[in-house]
């Protein structure tokens, strides 16, 4: 489904990314691991288009992606949930969720996606008219997952959903992915949290330095002793 | 005491139409962080518009002069005109240094400035030019001594439309939420499919058309067009948007009122010679005072 072939990706003078291939099935999650400043966030950077790729290719389903504008990718059925949620603190709970919705036609399939959204996470529909940024750090996190749902995405980018959340908002998000992923969306979920993110993803990549140095089965990355002693704190 | 509310009355005229055009200063920099120091030249080429067309209906022989609706018709096109204008400042000026550091887009700001007065001289030549009269003035309110003329109540009553205008976009449609998202987070914005790019294009056409109808108002009382009129009005609205904390769009409403009114108050009890002075004093005084402005946010700068 979303396949990246051979990606390079400067970030700046550094070289962040260094010919990184690899796959997301249909209805697929996939996990990339590695430390900080391996490039994982770059790569999802570049999926959204945020950034350019010096050479290589990302395709969904065999559409070229990689020269397109970032709303176009988003068109194209790839939403990203960026690293820090960047929720619009200046802007209601609602004005958020329109415009995760922003591609789609009609304000009555924005009604209706609005509707879904707030079924997943009923906390936000008592929030609604709340600034943004009065809500908590898992507020935020839900907000920004529920605005990413809205355009109704093929494949979700996840950028450290995790991060700074207390273990059992944690947990939360972490079954809220897997539902979301239940109900045919593709994942390709960046975590620090290697435990975590293997443990519902199908495969993971190991990223080091801008290369994948192993790529496998979740549970045998669960398994493996070096995984275990580097990324698992063992 | 009279005289002091016909002074505000005046003042509140004048910065009415400061107003107008501090909202596309402000606009601009809410979206790009930049200082459109063209903008004043956008609102002299937005009176040339309406100048040009008044004349082009005058001799097509509708009765420019006698009806308003010519006048509302001069204004809309002088609009669409300096929106096209500010459209394409943007696209070919600015886009290209979309990455660049924000020093030099504020450079090509001010070249871009001195190129719409020089082409305005080339094609327009240096000489002032007159409108024709576009409503012809009479009284339509005195209160004891206080009056308001007919000029004076379209130029308000037609920028609190306009201002009320922009509210209802950038608060209740789905390319003003996007534009407010852009001003907030650009990144951000873009990963929600929203079109950067035409949400820069959106704001400077709005800014544009704005400033072209202060100046097509202005032209209801100060009839003369030259190539150099847009760069003290573009001064003062900049300033106003200053003091009203620039990014903010109540707040560039607020600070073209004060400035008008301050402007009309040295004059009347101080001295003409003041009146462009009060202006840099009222910045110095912001800046020392309250750098964020009236309605200023501080600032933090994103890294």
């Amino acid at each position: 489904m979303l396949r990246i072939n051979d990606l390079h990706v400067y970030y700046g003078a550094i070289y962040a990314v260094r010919g990184v291939t690899l796959e997301v099935g249909p209805s697929e999650i996939v996990t990339l691991i590695g430390s900080n400043g391996a490039g994982k966030s770059t790569i999802l950077r570049t999926i959204s288009g945020l950034q350019r790729p010096r050479s290589g290719s990302i395709t969904l389903n065999g559409t070229e992606l990689t020269r397109m504008e970032p709303d176009a990718i988003v068109r194209a059925g790839v939403c990203q949930v960026p690293e820090g949620r960047h929720v619009f603190a200046n802007l209601t709970v609602r004005e958020n969720l329109e415009l995760g919705g922003y591609t789609l036609a009609r304000p009555s399939d924005r009604q209706e996606a609005i509707e879904r959204v707030l079924e997943r996470f009923p906390r936000l529909r008592e929030r609604l008219k709340q600034y943004a940024g009065t809500l908590s750090g898992g507020e935020q996190q839900m907000l920004a997952i529920g605005r990413a749902l809205m355009a109704r995405p093929r494949v979700l980018l996840l950028d450290e959903p995790s991060l700074g959340l207390a273990p059992q908002l944690v947990h939360d998000i972490f079954a809220i992915i897997r539902e979301i992923n239940q109900q045919g969306t593709a994942v390709l979920l960046v975590e620090q949290n290697a435990h975590m993110a293997l443990g519902i993803a199908a495969r993971g990549y190991v990223l080091e330095t801008g290369s994948v140095v192993l790529a496998d089965a979740a549970h045998n990355l669960l398994n493996n002793p070096e995984v275990r002693r580097a990324y698992l704190g063992e | 005491m009279q005289e002091f509310l016909q002074q505000l009355v005046n003042g509140l005229v004048w910065g009415s139409a400061y107003a107008l055009i501090a909202l596309g200063y402000t606009m601009v920099y809410g979206i790009l962080r930049l200082i459109n120091f063209a903008h004043g030249d956008v609102y002299m080429m937005g009176a040339y518009s309406a100048l040009f067309i008044s004349g082009w209906l005058t001799a097509a022989g509708a009765p420019v002069a006698h009806s308003p609706v010519w006048a509302m018709v001069a204004m809309l096109g002088a609009m669409a005109a300096a929106g096209l204008l500010g459209f394409f400042i943007e696209r070919l000026a600015y886009r290209p240094l979309r990455t660049a550091p924000r020093l030099t887009l504020l450079i090509t700001a001010i070249g871009v400035s001195l190129f719409l007065q020089n082409i305005a001289q080339l094609a327009f030549g240096s000489e002032p030019r007159s409108f024709p009269e576009l409503i012809a003035s009479s009284t339509i309110l005195q209160v004891g001594s206080v009056t308001l003329s007919n000029q004076q109540a379209i130029i308000i009553a037609v920028s609190v439309i306009l201002a009320l205008a922009l509210q209802v976009i950038v608060h209740r449609t789905s390319i003003g939420r996007a534009m407010r998202a852009v001003s907030y987070d650009r990144e951000a914005a873009a990963l929600m499919g929203i079109s950067v790019n035409r949400v820069i294009s959106f704001t400077f056409v709005l800014g544009s058309a704005l400033a072209a109808a202060a100046a097509t108002l202005i032209a209801l009382n100060n009839p003369l067009v030259t190539p150099t009129m847009g760069v003290q009005p573009g001064l003062k609205a900049f300033v106003a948007a200053v003091l009203g904390g620039i990014g903010n769009i109540y707040g560039a409403m607020a600070g073209g009122l004060v400035m008008g009114v301050a402007e009309v108050m040295i004059v009347g009890y101080g001295s003409s010679g003041y009146r462009d002075g009060i202006v840099f004093a009222i910045l110095i005084i912001v800046l020392l005072v309250r750098p964020t402005g009236l309605f200023g946010s501080p600032v933090t700068e994103r890294a």
